[in-house]
């Protein structure tokens, strides 16, 4: 079955990307290459849920092995799948969101004209996802890593003819490419310590190591430290963690349905699966764990407020998802990595969501993505406009606290600030995390309904032609945002019990799952019980004043009530200020007054992405012109070839006559001269001595 | 199956033999009958490489890949005074004859339209130089493997001089200048070696299998001899900074040269590291290690800074192949498995990427007449085909992994880091800027709007650039997942040959300890 799973989209791929491009003949036509991919990648779909039932319920864990790779003395690395409950959520995720997507290509991609080209590039950036995902050794994954970054070029440089999308191609790749480069160290350093490159191997080994001291680069590092963190610079470049993240946003360069899968839902998220797959790794580095507490908390941070000023929909969304990995990262830096994998499966549903209903929105506008000339548009696509409201609910948390109704993200984020708060006591990494994860909260929830109203709300702001002829979509775009409509209210409340470790041993092993109960479990209780029970608890120290605010002292499920409380309000707070900046407000007004006043200094700083690009530009990127030019011209032109060829040609006078010579033919003389006399010299000189 | 056949000498010389054959008909028969043989001439080449290609594929597929030792071993007498005609292959050298016997055939073949004039002694040429090549990976003869490695340069040399471009002059001049400054100095080294040998045995020799496994040379004189035979390694390599001559030669060859050039001959430096710097001066290759790890890390860096900035398509992949080779060296010289292997696999790997790539430059070169990347642009549009397999090239030249590309880089650097993580951290940062070259150079040709008039009509690939470009892409992926195809068959030699060295160097350091 996992056969089936990992190689029918690399097969999808082959034959779409081998018989239906023009690449020689054109064997199939377009309507075959995209029934079969996306028929393939349904069947693959269909079969991932169905592994995520037997091993998530039924704990069938298999290790499959499918061909020798690397066998070079002690590096061993054969293909081969290992399912457990990790893989198999990301599995689904991967292969449900992929499929969906491929579907809704049919939609979006109507009028290219190399749809095979496209469909195969998804397949293959599937197969390559699957394989870094069912992957039993850092090899494989690391096979499956750059694989991924290969098809994500291919895709965000979709439109080859566009200047911007090949140049925002090749800074994907390259940044990635950075991070690659620490992966790559990480995975040498871990063969170093271990001697395997075998997850198995190398976990079961941890103990025994994780005082080890090595040297790196000058200093003196615990290994496992050096290990956790030389992975984690891997994980930021694929997961656009801060200072690796400019790629993300110009990735939007690509068609939509691209930006879902693999920009959102599932390569992105490749960083946050790898800290999870090596999660003994970071138990025993608690400096770098702390380190990717931070990281993740500020990257929340940073592109959230980022996010809040930006006018292209897809670059609000791209921030957005930025910044929702970062809140990954920081479940996973505390420790909490059941909460940071729920909220890579719940993300996933939410954010393709979004951006699928992005999509929508400019195919209906033809191709229009800034959202100063969006607006009111939510009578001519009512089904985008729904599925949206869906996804903006999903995304800023919706629910009700201390029970199970809510939205996905309201599930999985506040199982994060959750996580955070629990830390704090030990870490401050987690204490800032916590903090920053509520701020965070706010500022999303305002940017969130801050698309929604500019695009849909008010009055339209572009020519009228286009509004004449926007339409909603057709069923093959609409059917994947109504399925995902459903994973985005629903994935949170039934997978939240399991996820977390509430209900059946989900995990096996696969996960830790952090110690604690947690809220929302089954059992709702009302407020008013809550109120009453006394803070009795040990595990928090919180004081436990009484009076009219008790009861946000009070305990429930090992949280006081206000830390349940806070992101809800927040999230409220954030579509407040929305609601009367863009609802009560003019946007028309808004937008002249930018115009004419250039928007201050805050404005433009964060319009401008904190200035990180122009920086890059400026430091790396002419350094590295600069030092290309001066080894060229002057390293290779003036230094090597001035005072060694060139030098001795000078000084040896009338070289150059000898040169024109070879010039007029007697090459062939010369070289046999030279032949002959290497021989004669030779042969004398050996006779000489050795005789 | 070859037992008592002499089927090393014979698929060395019988190119020769064939291109001097030819030789001598053109120059005794008419001048009308002169051009009908020189069309003649391609088929007879493509015929001999091709059964040597054929014999050696047999050969590999016969060699017993659990032996360490030399097979297939000839010794007949030659010149004498412990000179001798020794020939013999064991698993290091083994893959590189079949990687020489494989792109002969495909630049043959390529060459058989691209070639205008003086096609019969051009076909010579590239008989004679496949013959030197193979003969420098079969010697088991210190001084006939001299003579191969230094002739070699002879046909290379006039393959630039007469059939190459512009400039062909300076840069088969330079080529020469560099090559030379290296040979005498080995040359010099081995003649010592020579009378060495008769001091330790009684009588001299150069006999490899001997010099490998017995020759016993003191500390301070191995420093000097490996750093004499540094000095030609270390050009033909190239490596930094003895390299300028690479990327003048690659640009004036004809695409065939370049091939061959790229594919091969880069292959004769770290070849001879292997077979003679390790085993024989193994406390100075230790020693002196150091030299090499620096030199590869700033040929990688550098070369790669360089790359990025060339207009020139040639000269672009000509400077990765430095940069690549930069790799070669750090595997070899970390002295572990993973990094001799890792070395090897490069070597071979780089010959199959790197004379495709060259390969797909000459596509475009004979169609437009000019390398100049400015040139180009918007290519995917007209020539598809093309785009794939330019992409699939520049991915393996990124070192992508399910390409050969990626097993070489990473396996040496696994064993670099094992040395020092320094050099690891170095050489990785070939792995950034491996990325921005390769895709710069993709940008520029086959991605934007085509903006040059004269590319509106251009074709794209012709069946016989797809018979040349295939198997190359086939070999490509083929290796990148399936390695053991090359790492089994060296396995056992290059086993030995940590041994003997580990055995060697720690003999010293046990002596030094009172």
């Amino acid at each position: 079955m996992y056969h089936l799973i990992v190689f029918l989209p690399l097969l999808g791929a082959a034959l779409a990307g081998l018989m239906g491009t023009r690449l020689g003949k054109q064997f199939l036509p377009e309507k075959p290459s995209m029934i079969i991919t996306t028929g393939l990648l349904f069947v693959a779909a269909i079969l991932s849920w169905v592994s995520l039932i037997q091993v998530g319920l039924g704990h069938k864990e298999l290790e499959v092995t499918v061909l020798r790779w690397m066998d070079v003395g002690g590096l061993q690395a054969n293909w081969a799948f290992k399912i457990d409950t990790l893989t198999a959520v990301m599995l689904v995720v991967v292969n449900s969101v992929s499929s969906l997507v491929h579907l809704y290509s049919w939609g979006y991609m109507e009028d290219d004209e190399y749809k095979p080209r496209f469909f195969a590039y998804l397949s293959l950036f599937t197969f390559a996802m699957l394989m870094l995902v069912t992957s039993d050794n850092f090899i494989q994954l690391f096979f499956g890593w750059e694989g991924v970054g290969l098809a994500s070029y291919l895709l965000i440089g979709y439109y080859y003819k566009k200047p911007s999308a090949n140049a925002a191609a090749i800074k994907a790749f390259v940044t990635n490419r950075v991070g690659d480069v620490g992966l790559a160290l990480g995975v040498m350093t871990i063969f170093l310590v271990f001697g395997s490159v075998e997850f198995d191997t190398v976990f079961a080994a941890i103990g025994d190591n994780s005082a080890r001291i090595l040297p790196f680069l000058g200093m003196e590092i615990n290994a496992m430290e050096l290990i956790a963190m030389l992975l984690f610079i891997g994980a930021m470049g694929k997961s656009a963690q801060f200072i690796l993240h400019v790629w993300l946003p110009d990735a939007m360069e690509g068609p939509t349905p691209v930006s879902a899968l693999i920009h959102a839902a599932t390569m992105v998220t490749a960083g946050v699966f790898l800290v999870c797959r090596a999660h003994p790794i970071y138990d025993a580095a608690p400096i770098t764990a702390g380190f990717i507490t931070a990281i993740g908390a500020f990257t929340a941070f940073f592109a959230a407020t980022v996010a809040l000023v930006q006018n292209d929909i897809k670059r609000v969304i791209a921030y957005s998802t930025c910044s929702q990995l970062g809140y990954m990262f920081f479940a996973a830096g505390v420790g909490a990595y059941n909460a940071a994998m729920f909220h890579l499966f719940t993300h996933a549903f939410f954010k393709a969501l979004l951006f699928l209903c992005a999509g929508s929105v400019i195919h209906a506008l033809h191709h229009e993505q800034d959202m100063r000339r969006m607006g009111g548009i939510r009578k001519k696509v009512p089904w985008t406009y729904i599925a949206m409201i869906i996804g903006t609910l999903a995304i800023t948390g919706i629910g009700i606290p201390g029970t199970s109704i809510g939205f996905a993200g309201f599930f999985s984020k506040d199982a994060i600030i959750e996580a955070a708060y629990t830390g704090s006591g030990e870490s401050n990494a987690a204490a800032f995390a916590f903090w920053v994860g509520l701020i965070a909260a706010l500022m999303t929830s305002f940017y969130s309904w801050r698309l929604i109203f500019m695009t849909f709300h008010g009055k339209f702001r572009g020519d009228h032609h286009t509004l004449d002829h926007a339409h909603e979509s057709p069923w093959v775009m609409r059917l994947p945002l109504v399925l995902l409509s459903i994973g985005a209210v629903f994935a949170g409340a039934v997978f939240y019990s399991r996820f977390m470790g509430n209900a059946g041993d989900f995990w096996h092993g696969a996960l830790p799952v952090s110690a604690g109960e947690h809220h929302a479990a089954i059992a709702p209780e009302t407020l008013h019980a809550m109120a009453q029970v006394p803070a009795a608890d040990a595990h928090h120290s919180e004081p436990t004043p009484g009076g009219l605010f008790g009861w946000l002292y009070a305990n429930v499920h090992g949280y006081p009530f206000w830390v349940l409380l806070l992101p809800l309000v927040m999230s409220i707070t954030g579509f407040v200020i929305a609601w009367f900046m863009y609802m009560r407000g003019s946007v028309e007004e808004k937008i002249n007054h930018i115009q004419e006043t250039g928007g201050g200094v805050l404005y433009n700083f964060l319009l401008n992405k904190w200035y990180i690009d122009e920086l890059y530009n400026v430091t790396v990127v002419k350094l590295v012109k600069f030092l290309g030019d001066k080894f060229w011209k002057v390293g290779d032109e003036k230094i090597i070839d001035g005072y060694g060829p060139n030098g001795v040609a000078k000084f040896a006078s009338g070289a150059a006559k000898r040169l024109s010579k070879i010039q007029t033919g007697y090459l062939y003389h010369y070289a046999f001269i030279m032949l002959l006399g290497v021989a004669v010299l030779i042969v004398v000189a050996f006779r000489g001595v050795g005789g | 199956m070859f037992e008592g056949y002499p089927i090393l000498s014979f698929i060395t010389f019988a190119p020769l033999v064939v291109g001097v054959l030819l030789m001598v008909i053109s120059k005794i028969s008419k001048p009308e009958a002169q051009e009908q043989l020189a069309k003649n001439s391609v088929l007879v080449a493509l015929l001999v490489s091709g059964v040597v290609f054929f014999l050696s594929i047999i050969l590999v597929l016969d060699f017993d890949t659990t032996q360490a030792g030399f097979q297939f071993v000839e010794d007949t007498p030659w010149l004498g005074g412990g000179i001798e005609y020794r020939m013999g292959v064991d698993g290091i050298s083994i893959l590189f004859i079949l990687l020489t016997a494989f792109l002969t055939p495909l630049c043959i073949f390529a060459s058989q339209t691209s070639i205008k004039d003086r096609v019969l002694e051009y076909m010579v040429a590239f008989l004679i130089l496949e013959s030197l090549v193979i003969g420098v990976f079969c010697a088991l003869d210190l001084v006939l493997f001299y003579l191969f490695f230094e002739a070699v340069l002879i046909p290379m040399f006039i393959i630039i001089g007469v059939w190459g471009g512009k400039n062909r002059v300076y840069a088969s001049y330079k080529f020469f200048l560099y090559t030379l400054f290296g040979s005498v100095l080995m040359l010099a080294a081995i003649i010592y070696i020579y009378n060495f040998s008769a001091q330790q045995f009684g009588a001299p020799t150069t006999d490899m299998r001997v010099l490998i496994n017995d020759l016993d040379i003191p500390g301070g004189v191995q420093t000097w001899l490996w750093l004499a035979f540094f000095a030609s390694f270390a050009v033909k390599m190239p490596m930094w900074p003895v390299h300028t001559w690479l990327p003048d030669a690659h640009v004036e060859a004809p695409t065939a040269g370049s091939v061959i050039l790229a594919g091969i001959l880069l292959k004769l430096g770290g070849y001879g590291f292997l077979r003679f710097s390790l085993p024989l001066f193994p406390n100075a290759s230790l020693q002196l290690a150091p030299i090499i790890y620096w030199l590869s890390v700033i040929a990688i860096i550098y070369t790669s800074l360089v790359a990025y900035r060339q207009k020139d398509m040639k000269k672009l992949i000509a400077y990765s192949s430095v940069a690549h080779m930069g790799f070669v060296t750090l595997g070899i010289f970390a002295f572990n498995l993973q990094g001799i292997q890792g070395g090897i696999f490069q070597m071979l790997s780089h010959g199959v990427v790197s004379g495709a790539l060259f390969f797909l430059v000459g596509v475009v070169y004979d169609r437009m007449h000019t390398r100049e990347i400015a040139f180009y642009g918007g290519l995917v549009s007209k020539m598809p085909v093309y785009a794939a397999f330019f992409l699939l090239f520049t991915m393996a030249n990124v070192g992508l992994p399910g390409t050969s590309g990626f097993v070489g880089e990473i396996l040496s650097m696994v064993g670099a880091y094992q040395v020092s993580p320094w050099i690891a951290f170095g050489a990785a940062f070939g792995m950034i800027l491996s990325a921005v070259y390769a895709l710069y150079l993709y940008r520029e040709i086959i991605f934007g709007e085509s903006v040059n008039e004269k590319l509106e009509d251009i074709a794209d690939m012709t069946k016989r650039e797809w018979i040349i470009l295939t198997p190359l892409a086939v070999l490509t992926i083929l290796l990148g997942v399936y390695p053991s195809l090359i790492t089994d068959i060296t396995g056992a030699s290059v086993e030995n040959l940590i041994a003997n060295f580990n055995a060697a160097t720690s003999q010293v350091a046990l002596a030094e300890v009172p």
